[in-house]
């Protein structure tokens, strides 16, 4: 079987300035965080990140380091963010107050869409959400006028595939091969984010052997995992 | 202002049916939670991943894999379902949520919601408020009526749209409205105000409905 493992700092070492990123979590549950660690330590620049928030910035809901995407953007890693929700990491404001940080918002649903696009090859997804409002006038994050699609009589936006040059997402358990689940509310973009990337890196709480666990545990399948970095803790509050 | 709040809250509790799949949004919808009824039975709808939200857990008893959309530590129902993004808004777009509780900037008397921005101030984003109330069967603003003596009911919404004409329910300190074809239509007035009050704290001609009741706080 494929050997897939990698430390944190080997699993980042292909990511260049300029690249394109999307990072599993919601407020920083469920993000990687031994990958979001080892990234700062690489010090690449001018990252386009795809998340669905700017993760928990410290002291925020107990926490005692900076959680998730909060991570690069306060290390200054971050030109471009893509999220729904930016609300709660006040880093972003200062960005686009300074003029050094570009921000698209899509809707959450949206986003998520977007991203199962690119992972299993659509052309894009037409949603009724964002009809008649800023979403359906503005360009997209890539530049790309929106369409809107009328079918039966009823409205919808054209949105297209949102894919990246890697995906960093996290699992509470995976096997040696790749296939993993995570736990409760850690779920989130994580399932759609790994295979809408050149490369998928897992970060995983648990590793286990194939067939310790029945393969019915697992949501993901491993074919779509390129590395796998053991490591990632439960967060502590 | 609490009571005013909590009035609100208790009335809209009122809506949830048994079986109900609901959201509530963030601050004063979230309240509705403490006024529904032990023995009507609503799941409710976390959209960051599961259908049977609970309670914010004190701290120490925090599950940290559990947060609410606000990445608040909360419980989860016996009957919890914990799901991805995609299928948390495939749910929601699906129309397999009944009811969609939010607060509003304005609404327009065509159902028209402005919520997520107001240009030139700090950006929060939508997050997923434009999914909810395009795909929620019933949605139900919670707010007082006026920002600072303005009217947040209008003809149209000046702010830009959260999505049009997708408003079914209003619930103020001063009544219940529902948006019809011909307007907004009055059904219930709080007993502190008269028609000429709730008027006039509003930006377009109401309708009152022939059966006009009192809103009752309990």
């Amino acid at each position: 079987m494929i050997n897939k493992f990698l430390t944190a700092d080997e699993a980042v070492a292909g990511v260049k300035d300029g690249m394109t990123i999307m990072v599993g979590g919601f407020l920083g549950t469920g993000s990687p965080e031994i990958l979001m660690d080892a990234l700062v330590r690489r010090g690449v620049k001018h990252l386009t990140v795809i998340g669905n928030d700017g993760g928990l910035p410290v002291g925020t809901h107990g926490a005692k380091t900076d959680r998730g995407i909060a991570k690069l953007l306060s290390a200054g890693m971050v030109d471009h963010i893509i999220a729904s929700h930016v609300g709660m990491n006040p880093v972003i404001a200062e960005g686009m107050n300074a003029g050094t940080l570009k921000c698209t918002l899509v809707p959450q649903g949206t986003l998520a869409e977007k991203i199962r696009a690119a992972n299993y090859g659509l052309g894009g997804v037409l949603t009724p959400t964002g009809v008649g409002t800023p979403m359906q006038h503005a360009l997209d994050e890539l530049g790309r006028e929106k369409r809107v699609v009328k079918i039966e009589g009823k409205e919808y936006l054209l949105e297209m595939p949102l894919k990246a040059d890697y995906a960093f997402v996290r699992a509470s358990v995976c096997d040696k091969f790749g296939n993993f689940k995570c736990e409760k509310a850690t779920k989130n973009f994580n399932y759609v984010m790994a295979g809408a990337a050149d490369k998928v890196v897992l970060a995983s709480e648990r590793v286990v052997e194939v067939g310790e666990l029945d393969s019915d545990h697992y949501d993901v399948p491993g074919v779509v995992v390129d590395i796998i970095v053991e490591g990632e803790a439960k967060w502590q509050i | 202002m609490a009571d005013l709040k909590e009035r609100i809250a208790k009335r809209i509790a009122k809506e949830f049916k048994d079986g109900d799949f609901g959201n509530l949004g963030i601050g004063l919808p979230t309240m509705v939670a403490n006024y529904i009824p032990k023995n009507v039975d609503v799941i409710l709808h976390s959209e960051n991943g599961f259908a049977g939200l609970g309670e914010v857990v004190e701290a120490g008893e925090e599950d940290v894999d559990i947060v609410n959309a606000g990445g608040a530590y909360v419980t989860a129902i016996d009957r919890v379902h914990f799901f991805d993004s995609a299928m948390s808004f495939g749910l929601v777009r699906g129309g397999h949520l009944d009811i969609t509780v939010l607060g509003a900037m304005q609404v327009a008397e065509n159902g028209d919601l402005a919520n997520w921005i107001v240009p030139g101030a700090k950006v929060a984003g939508m997050g997923g408020a434009m999914d909810l109330v395009v795909g929620a069967k019933k949605v139900i603003i919670a707010m007082l009526h006026t920002q600072k003596g303005q009217p947040k009911i209008l003809k149209e919404c000046t702010l830009p749209l959260t999505a049009q004409k997708c408003v079914n329910m209003i619930v103020t300190e001063m009544g219940v409205m529902e948006i019809t074809p011909e307007g907004i239509v009055v059904t219930e007035l709080h007993p502190d105000y008269t028609k000429e009050d709730i008027q006039a704290a509003t930006g377009c001609k109401l309708i009152f409905s022939p059966e006009l009741k009192a809103m009752e706080e309990e």
